[in-house]
């Protein structure tokens, strides 16, 4: 294991294989950062390996799926294909001559992206991890845990009890799929994005949100009676305050899962530019000198962002079990509340 | 800004794939995981119980010994208080049968001489009758020759009688 990590490690001084500045140009740091950090429609290892993923689009309700790979010719240059093209890492439609159209109405983009590609490995690994735990498991449930059975149960069990009953009460059993499934889902992504050449999925927005709005959704649908009452007549404050304490509770309803899904899109992605800001530094000052510097920042800046990895897993999933937990909570009275 | 703009493909990957893993993984990973994890605590409870069940058993039957043998040793000593004193009754009533066997067997004695006593005198009686007859018949053999020699003789009888 620690040798599987200091070989990661040392694969990823690749992982800013920023192309070099062709004569005259100006290495643009913040371009190779915003490449690297954002979605894309193929995937790129390293120079020259790449893996052209397949475009799903809905043109109108109509259905077309073909491979990136005929965005680029031969040379690697962008080329339009079949009145479409890709500007900006988005996929456009384009006139006769190439140039991208204003309308963009009705064209739904559904591509297996990098980032989507990326989360499918991450399942599947999920998947046969803990498939494979699970049968252990089964077959001698008596036996102390091995191997890979003993490295995740005392996570299992810290989350089962130090999470889920600690914050929700007598009735996290419900909640622990979840849990249990959204962590180990943000950590396995966390440290597949840290892989050279991994992708950014845990820093998307659009992955962050929809796991805040799943964690919103199971708190309003998991909310009692006295969760309802706190929003919408809180207890010991005077009626007449209802017309601003409503709405203010309300969105505090929101601003929950809105948090956990800026603190985790945004630390990821700061790592992210972190650590390629650090490699960035040897083009910008044109310096062989500057590398090891860089490259031992970037090291520790790794070794914290498999911390941070770990660590943003942990607290949106302590902070989802204890919303969990404010919405299942029975008040006897006004006083218990925190 | 492009950064913090969802994009509507991942959006939905990222849905429907994490619901299908949350429902793979809590039906076929999770609830056994819970379940064997929650059947080897509790096992490992009863485990532990069982053995405090055992100890103080344990303990229960040792004090039952303790007691069993505390009774035994009162049942020995109560069984040789008995048997002591079942001797020592013993030699008593010997002792009381001794005495009046001894009783007995004087008083015995004293009516077997009172007996030969009795029969003596009746002997000495009868020999004195008989005496008395021979003597009477001496004296009255002679009676015919000689008074005096008559009245010496009958007194040498009764001397000798009473001597004797």
């Amino acid at each position: 294991m620690k040798r599987l990590f200091v070989l990661l490690f040392s694969l990823l001084t690749l992982t800013a294989s920023a192309k070099a500045p062709a004569e005259g140009e100006v290495f643009q740091p913040g371009e190779m950062i915003t490449h690297h950090i954002a979605d894309d429609y193929i995937w790129e290892f390293a120079e020259g390996a790449v893996l052209y993923l397949p475009v799903i689009l809905v043109d109108n309700g109509e259905l077309k799926v073909f491979s990136s790979g005929n965005f680029y010719d031969e040379f690697h240059e962008r080329q339009p294909y079949n009145g479409y093209a890709m500007e900006h890492g988005h996929i456009v439609r384009v006139d006769e001559a190439g140039e991208p159209v204003e309308d963009h109405a009705a064209l739904y983009d559904f591509s297996i992206t990098k980032n989507v590609a990326s989360m499918f490995i991450s399942v599947a690994l999920l998947l046969i991890i803990f498939f494979v735990i699970a049968g252990r498991y089964k077959n001698n449930p008596k036996s102390a845990p091995s191997g890979i059975q003993s490295f995740f149960e005392p996570i299992i069990i810290f989350i089962r009890d130090e999470i889920a009953k600690a914050n929700i009460g007598p009735k996290y059993e419900r909640y622990m799929p979840y849990l249990l499934t959204v962590f180990f889902f943000i950590w396995f992504n966390n440290l597949l994005g840290l892989m050279p050449g991994g992708a950014n999925l845990t820093g998307n927005i659009a992955v962050t949100l929809v796991l805040a709005l799943i964690t919103l959704l199971i708190t309003v649908f998991s909310g009692n009676k006295s969760y309802w009452k706190h929003i919408f007549a809180t207890p010991g404050v005077p009626t007449w305050l209802a017309p601003i304490m409503i709405p203010v509770e309300l969105i505090g309803i929101l601003t929950k899962p809105f948090s956990l899904m800026v603190r985790l899109f945004a630390n990821i992605t700061a790592g992210h530019i972190i650590i390629l800001s650090l490699f960035s530094l040897i083009f910008i000052f044109r310096s062989v000198a500057v590398g090891p510097l860089s490259v031992a920042f970037a090291t520790f800046m790794n070794f914290l962002e498999l911390f941070v990895a770990l660590l943003q897993a942990y607290i949106f999933t302590l902070l989802s079990a204890m919303y969990f937990g404010g919405a299942v909570e029975e008040h006897d009275h006004a006083e218990d509340h925190h | 800004m492009e950064l913090v703009t969802p994009g509507i493909g991942l959006l939905f990957w990222q849905t429907v794939t994490f619901l299908i893993v949350l429902f793979l993984l809590g039906k076929f990973a999770w609830k056994p995981i819970m379940n064997a994890l929650h059947e080897r605590e509790s096992s490992i409870e009863n485990a532990l119980s069982a053995a405090e069940k055992a100890k103080l058993e344990m303990q229960a039957l040792k004090a039952d010994n303790e007691k069993l043998l505390a009774e035994a040793r009162m049942e020995r000593d109560k069984i040789l208080q008995e048997a002591t004193e079942a001797g020592n009754s013993i030699v008593e009533t010997a002792k009381q049968k001794a005495n009046e066997e001894g009783t007995r067997m004087i008083a015995n004695a004293r009516e077997a001489i009172e007996n030969e006593k009795r029969a003596a005198i009746t002997e000495v009686k009868n020999m004195a009758a008989t005496l008395s007859l021979e003597i009477a018949e001496q004296i009255l053999r002679r009676e015919l020759s000689d008074k005096s020699a008559q009245q010496t003789l009958a007194q040498d009888y009764i001397r000798e009688v009473t001597l004797n």
